[in-house]
């Protein structure tokens, strides 16, 4: 699997950053960079996000 | 290429950061300010409620470039619709324009010695023998820069601290997702005080509020526990949808963040290493208020990063005096407000409304503060919840 952020909808609050247990996830001023290589799926970042801008998607870690 | 020196670099320049840079420059030690955005201020992830108290407590001016509305109270509204207001001096207020406060606590910061750096983002941060050394990217251009200690103020998505070996990382039970928008042309709130609204099926675990910045325009929001179904958005188009003066209304920013309610960092300090603001989750855990708290916290931090220049002692043995200084400033206060948090999260709609029904705003008040005296505690449990035993056993399992 791996997480996948859609720009569209979010706004940028990081704060999928702040729950991510392995550091995947850094905020670029208006950019959501996930680093699926660390990515555990655990979900923890869809469960949080206001606006519903992430979710897990197969194959991202190939 | 040598790294320019600071005394103490500060990463993360919202209200804890720049009061932390302006506090050191106050003491004449070398400090600069880094922050990854283009812009220091904006985008705000807050509903810029600041009580009065606080103005005092983080050296702030009243000035109406910043402070856009004056608020006197609050009121309250149950799951059933009946509400309760109360103003008092101690819940006077302003609400802010967050974004023009923190361009001038910047510029007040650079007046007094400081050096801010915006676009500045740490790509490393790294102990060496007797300094932290830094990387940064300052729009595509890397720099380098060397400092005694490091103080990060770099809010939920704090990075650095968890660099250099303390864990800010926040667990799902913890925080609060919250979703924002300020909206103007609307009407249907009372612009003298902040609305809130509780229930189950407005904002799970949380509530919604209103937060007037003028009359036709205010912050309206919501926040609720960390892992329900629906996604805050969902809950604030929802609670905005059921009231006509809010749906006519436009929305002129879109605002969201998520709320670290579940209890400070135990522990602030590291070697070179010290914490502040939403970063070491500095939240008041009944209200997740945090422009204030965070101040403060940049205040202690600037103070005891000062007193380790002078010693030249950057240890996490010396610099843990800043975590008894905040349990003794606000810790042990908002320690005892967790448990408050502990208690509304018991809290069926019914329960809210026999409260609300049966409870004085002053009894609603010393609970919410944590500041629950005996002969009050007596009335609430012996008398008001007579009826309700189960409830009363909550209670007072979570008020002692």
């Amino acid at each position: 699997m791996g997480a996948k952020n859609n720009p569209q909808k979010c706004l940028y609050c990081g704060g999928c950053v702040g729950v991510c247990p392995v550091s995947a996830i850094k905020l670029d001023e208006t950019r959501i960079a996930i680093d699926n290589a660390k990515c555990i799926d655990c979900s923890a970042c869809i469960l949080i996000c206001p606006v519903g801008a992430n979710e897990l998607v197969k194959g991202l870690k190939e | 290429m040598t790294p320019e020196h600071f005394d103490v670099i500060v990463i993360g320049l919202g209200p804890a950061g720049l009061v932390a840079c302006r506090t050191l420059a106050e003491k004449k030690i070398s400090v600069l300010g880094l922050d990854r955005k283009q812009e220091i201020g904006p985008p705000k992830r807050c509903a810029e409620g600041l009580g009065l108290a606080w103005f005092k407590r983080a050296k702030l001016k009243i000035s109406p470039e910043w402070c856009v509305h004056k608020i006197y109270g609050a009121t309250l509204f149950s799951p059933s619709g009946s509400s309760v207001t109360l103003k008092s001096k101690k819940l006077q207020g302003y609400i802010l324009e967050r974004k023009i406060l923190e361009k001038h606590l910047a510029m007040d910061a650079v007046k007094k010695g400081a050096k801010i750096i915006a676009k500045s983002d740490v790509i490393e941060a790294r102990r060496e023998p007797g300094r932290v050394f830094l990387r940064v990217n300052n729009g595509g251009e890397e720099k380098q820069y060397s400092c005694g200690m490091v103080i990060a103020c770099d809010g939920i998505d704090s990075l650095i601290a968890r660099q250099l070996g303390l864990n800010t990382t926040n667990k799902l039970v913890d925080v609060d997702s919250g979703c924002q928008y300020e909206m103007t042309g609307i009407s249907g709130y009372d612009p003298a005080v902040l609305n809130i609204y509780f229930g189950t099926d407005v904002a799970p675990r949380g509530y919604a509020w209103i937060f007037p910045k003028r009359k036709d325009t205010a912050n309206v929001g919501i926040g609720i526990g960390g892992m329900q179904k629906e996604t805050a958005k969902y809950y604030l188009d929802k609670f905005i949808a059921s009231r006509q003066g809010l749906a006519k209304g436009s929305v002129i920013e879109a605002n969201a963040g998520i709320i670290p309610v579940g209890g400070f960092l135990e522990n602030m300090a590291k070697d070179s290493l010290l914490v502040a603001g939403d970063a070491a989750h500095h939240v008041d855990p009944v209200h997740g208020g945090g422009i204030g708290i965070a101040m403060e916290a940049g205040i202690l931090a600037a103070n005891v990063a000062a007193e380790a220049v002078h010693k030249k002692d950057f240890s996490e043995k010396f610099l843990s005096r800043y975590n008894k200084l905040w349990y003794e400033t606000r810790g042990n206060e908002l320690k005892k407000k967790l448990r408050v948090r502990h208690l509304l999260e018991q809290l069926s709609n019914d329960d809210f409304n026999y409260l609300a029904d049966s409870l004085t705003i002053e009894e609603v008040m010393k609970i919410a503060s944590a500041d629950l005296d005996k002969p009050t505690k007596l009335i609430i449990l012996g008398k008001k919840l007579v009826k309700r035993p189960g409830l009363a056993k909550i209670m007072l399992k979570y008020l002692n």
